[in-house]
């Protein structure tokens, strides 16, 4: 019989190094977080601007000093063990977990439960389909990243961003710093899908242009990247002929967007959701098998590290309940939908009891507007209402239903967003 | 008396809020917008003398990885800091190295330190 | 440098391996020279991956005898040399009268090539094998014999055999010249130098014309025809294919199909464009949509969301309408030329046939000390709990994963770039481990895969190519700072 352990966290990025502190803090006794990369920290270790962790630790971090936080939380207690360098390969439903590391091989441990903290990985040229070449010279934004901020070299001199998502407006003024020179950022979109304070400081200090409605309709060099061929799109994203223009270029990267990072999730038989694209969570973060749980980016991608440590914190702390016994039984299920003007709504439902405690929900609007009015619907009845001065997809919105209105909720809810 | 207003998306947090700093004679006499404090005293100094954080990476030697990130100790001018970051090239950092160890002091003479944004063991 | 070979086999594609395999089992010194930094670089690397029946070719053409042929021989080798086949048998689907009556002559011609098993299905029965084709087919041919493949990793298969049995395989190595004196060939002339030699075996793909001319041959041209393809992850399979599904053919092409991988993948492709250019392997918006169209007729749902990547491949059609095979009016120079479809299917007979010309002419005898297969290629994820933790124990590295799509261990892509023949490229271990492969397409390995190569190899990073001859893919920092 293998040791038993409260909980085995999978990936040790901030998700899971989170969600393992707030597992001690709620009384766990054995906690092994299983990291694949050769140190925790996650994405955050190639992540070196600053902006992170205003929220969570009341300081600006960068992702190095943010992950370094996180960790030193953990680094010193009994409870908790991380194994580096270690890939799990399967969770089963009975929470036996195997993973294999070039020291201890073949793993198979034993949980009372699990935490999927795999985070997210990037969308590739594939997924979006850009016609030309496949030379050298075409990288995804984060794996540049990590060859810039962690291994020390560059993609290339002359560089070129597709999607304006915030890694490819960071690597924009990263590759800037370095003595690149950045010739353009393309987004097909109408609207940058990045935070509006990396245009100005990513984009606009270094004098990049940002192309809005434009996209990729040509790559060419047959060995290396020579340049691209850039075209306008219409209010259907289609290349309108007659509009393309070159750009020179030995590089372009991608940063068109990033999807959860479910596979292990998916073949455990854990229910995800079509849009967000990751699990289907509780307010606890509680999937559909019980004793499951997942937070941070494998649960719907954020915009803040700092949200994904307060949602691994709720996993954390309900995970730990649970493996101690003492989770208390929900006694009503109330579904959580997405209405007009919302994309996607975390959590998905409300699992709740008379001792249900504050529940905070995470949108993304699913358009930019201005002077918007969120409202949190609970059958006929308005719980909760926010003005907004504006709402746009890239930054996610919360909204916190205090205890006392959650103990009263009885019919499924539905939060819209609309222009007053 | 020329006033002039100009429209500023704060960049001090994520929340990027839309500033509106009026502007008399060449001084700043109102801000706008601003959800904090801080977002007050950026729309102020972007006007009349805009700063920058400056994060990058230095070479280490006999440490974990191969490069170090590391942080301004506070902001510099915007306009120097291309200047700081070709400069930083010219440094290799020793491990081991703590979080906040000063890498590169006074750079250019600008009353800034450079400092490690991590801890990095030896090798 | 000047090197001595019996034979020199110009092209490392499918065609020029399997005769490197086959001519190695004699008492001679082969040479194949390869321009790019990798083997099966050309058509080989990107095409249907289809082991034809032989009902397509006109009766008594080499295509179909090299065919029909080809196809025994594999279901022989795939055993000896661990070949990645599964013999799906492959489908071509009517819609109307005009369609079934086409069946009906692919049926006969293929009994006429000596294709074994073909039957004509109703729509019906074809469905219950493949339950997502389309409601609109009314009839198709079953071809049992034909099956799917991994294009690269025969190649690699052959070229490994091959080199375990002495032969040498000579990669970033481009053809300048053929000396021949008196009527016959006398050396090729590299980039890696002269080396003097008896034949030469012209398998050059999509520039076996520019080679033979080299020699003095011009009796044939080379067209490379463009195909596109786009390739989906492993969910698509549910709602399209398990096995291979052809349209009626066209006369330049089988048409656009719909094909399983035998990685549990499933492609749509190829359309067909006839173009000048023997490097252009772009893929365009306008192919993109064709093809989509073309295999929505087959199979309606088609996931466009679950497409992983897209590309193209050439294939290298000659002047004749047939393969070019055997001796050519210069002695000693061997053509294994406009080797387009059914090519990867025919190579083992290509290889024999050219390999009884030389053995005939020089007499070499069968090598006394000739190594069957080829060594072991330990596969992971393939492996039950026991066998991983026994590989683990024995070599730490295949605890180490480096690619998460596909589960490709670190011991698994040093064993790639060591083998004989091994990768020296990205792309390289890509084909060989598959590290690369899955649905991030390299973003968290590419960086890993790197280093293990610069390491392995004793090369730095920058010297690290992707996959073509100038394909490098950092650089240095500090040229970047001036």
């Amino acid at each position: 019989m293998s040791e038993m352990y409260d909980i085995i966290i999978v990936g040790g990025g901030p998700a899971g190094l989170s969600a393992a502190h707030s597992a001690v803090n709620n009384g766990a006794k054995k906690i092994l977080v299983l990291e694949r990369d050769r140190e925790a920290g996650g994405i955050l270790q190639q992540c070196v601007h600053n902006g992170f962790g205003l929220h969570h630790f009341k300081e600006e971090l960068t992702g190095p000093g943010y992950a370094q936080r996180c960790y030193d939380l953990i680094k010193d207690c009994p409870e908790v063990e991380v194994l580096v360098d270690t890939m799990v390969l399967e969770v089963r439903d009975n929470k036996e977990v195997i993973a294999v590391n070039p020291q201890r091989g073949l793993m198979k441990l034993q949980a009372k439960t699990v935490i999927l903290t795999m985070g997210c990985r990037e969308r590739t040229r594939g997924a979006i389909r850009i016609p030309g070449y496949r030379p050298a010279g075409v990288y995804t934004a984060g794996a540049a990243q990590r060859m810039v901020n962690m291994e020390g070299y560059i993609p290339g001199r002359k560089i070129v961003i597709l999607g304006s998502g915030d890694i490819g407006l960071i690597m924009a003024r990263r590759m800037s710093l370095e003595g690149c020179k950045v010739q353009a950022v393309l987004e097909i979109c109408p609207f940058s899908n990045g935070l509006t304070r990396n245009i100005v400081q990513c984009l606009n200090d270094y004098d990049i242009p940002l192309y809005l409605s434009h996209t990729i309709t040509g790559i060419k060099g047959k060995d290396r990247v020579e340049g691209i061929t850039v075209s306008k799109v219409d209010d259907k994203m289609r290349p309108i002929p007659g509009t393309e223009f070159d750009i020179e270029c030995d590089t372009v990267l991608l940063s068109v967007g990033l999807i959860p990072e479910n596979e292990i999730s998916r073949e455990l038989g854990v229910e995800l959701h079509p849009r967000t694209n990751g699990p289907v969570v509780d307010q606890h973060r509680e999937t559909s098998l019980e004793g499951v749980f997942a937070a941070g980016n494998v649960v719907h991608v954020h915009d803040l590290v700092d949200f994904v440590s307060d949602e691994a914190e709720i996993a954390g702390k309900y995970a730990a309940l649970t493996a101690l016994g003492k989770n208390v039984k929900a006694d009503r299920d109330l579904q959580v939908s997405p209405g007009t003007g919302v994309n996607t709504c975390v959590p998905q439902h409300l699992r709740l009891s008379s001792e249900s405690e504050a529940v905070r929900l995470f949108m993304r609007a699913a358009r930019p507007m201005r002077k918007v009015k969120l409202s949190v619907t609970s059958g006929e009845q308005e719980v909760m209402k926010k003005i907004l001065p504006v709402v746009k997809p890239s930054e996610m919105i919360s909204v916190e239903i205090p205890a006392e209105k959650v103990s009263a909720l009885s019919a499924d809810i539905t939060v819209s967003i609309e222009e007053a | 008396m020329a006033t002039e207003k100009k429209v500023l998306n704060c960049i001090m947090c994520p929340m990027g809020c839309e500033l509106t700093v009026t502007i008399e004679d060449g001084a700043v006499t109102d801000v706008t917008g601003n959800t904090c404090p801080r977002g007050a005293k950026y729309g102020r100094d972007e006007i009349m003398s805009p700063t920058r954080m400056l994060t990058t990476t230095v070479r280490i030697e006999g440490g974990q990885l191969a490069l170090l990130p590391v942080v301004s100790s506070s902001v510099l001018p915007k306009g120097r800091i291309l200047d700081c970051a070709r400069e930083l090239k010219k440094i290799t950092a020793k491990a081991p190295v703590k979080a906040g160890d000063v890498i590169a002091a006074d750079i250019l003479g600008l009353g800034v330190d450079i400092v490690a944004s991590r801890d990095m063991a030896a090798v | 440098m000047e090197r001595q070979a019996d034979v020199v086999v110009i092209g490392g594609g499918i065609t020029g391996t399997a005769i490197l395999s086959e001519l190695a089992r004699y008492d001679l010194r082969c040479v194949l020279v390869e321009k790019e930094p990798d083997i099966a670089a050309g058509t080989t690397k990107a095409n249907s991956a289809i082991l034809h029946a032989g009902f397509d070719a006109p009766t008594g053409s080499f295509k179909a005898n090299m065919n029909v042929k080809g196809n025994e021989l594999y279901h022989e080798l795939e055993k000896e040399l661990n070949l990645d086949i599964k013999w799906t048998g492959s489908f071509v689907a009517a819609f109307d009268e005009d369609g079934i009556a086409t069946l009906k002559e692919l049926k006969a011609r293929g009994e006429a090539n000596g294709v074994p098993g073909l039957e004509i299905w109703d729509g019906d029965k074809v469905r219950k094998k493949e339950p997502n084709l389309s409601k609109d087919i009314k009839a198709a041919l079953w071809a049992p014999t034909a099956g799917i493949c991994w294009p690269f990793g025969m190649a690699q298969a052959f070229a490994e055999n091959a080199v375990i049995n002495g032969a040498e395989v000579l990669r970033d190595c481009e053809v300048t010249g053929i000396s021949v004196k008196d009527g016959r060939v006398e050396a090729v002339e590299t980039s890696q130098g002269t080396i003097k030699t008896k034949y030469v075996v012209n398998a050059a793909g999509v520039y076996a014309d520019k080679i033979s001319a080299m020699a003095g041959d011009t009796s044939f041209t080379i067209h490379p025809r463009k195909g596109e393809y786009v390739l989906f992850d492993k969910t698509a399979q549910k709602t399209m294919v398990n096995g291979v599904v052809f349209p009626v053919p066209t006369k330049t092409s089988k048409g656009i199909l719909v094909c399983a991988t035998t990685h549990g993948n499933v492609f749509i492709g190829p359309n067909a464009q006839e173009i000048d250019d023997k490097e252009d392997l772009s893929v365009t918006s306008a192919g993109m949509d064709e093809i989509f169209a073309g295999a929505r007729k087959l199979c309606p749902e088609i996931p466009g969301g679950a497409a992983i990547t897209e590309f193209a491949g050439l294939r290298a059609a000659s002047s004749t309408g047939d393969f070019v095979l055997g001796k050519s009016k210069v002695e000693g120079l061997l053509q294994a030329a406009g080797i387009q479809s059914p090519g990867l299917t025919s190579a083992p007979a290509i290889a024999q046939y050219l390999a009884e010309i030389i053995v005939e002419e020089t007499g070499a005898s069968k090598r006394s000390d000739y190594k069957k297969g080829r060594p072991e290629e330990p596969v992971f994820r393939e492996l039950d709990d026991e066998a991983k933790a026994a590989l683990i124990a024995k070599d730490g590295r295949y605890g180490r994963i480096i690619c998460r799509c596909e589960t490709i261990t670190e011991g698994e892509i040093v064993d790639a770039i060591n083998r004989p023949c091994g990768a020296r490229t990205v792309d390289g271990v890509k084909r060989r481990t598959r590290a690369g492969m899955g649905r991030c397409q390299g973003g968290f390995c590419g960086p890993r895969v790197i280093e293990i190569i610069s390491r392995e190899l004793g090369i730095s990073v920058p010297e690290v190519r992707k996959d073509g001859v100038d394909s490098y893919m950092y650089y240095e920092k500090e040229g970047a700072a001036e």
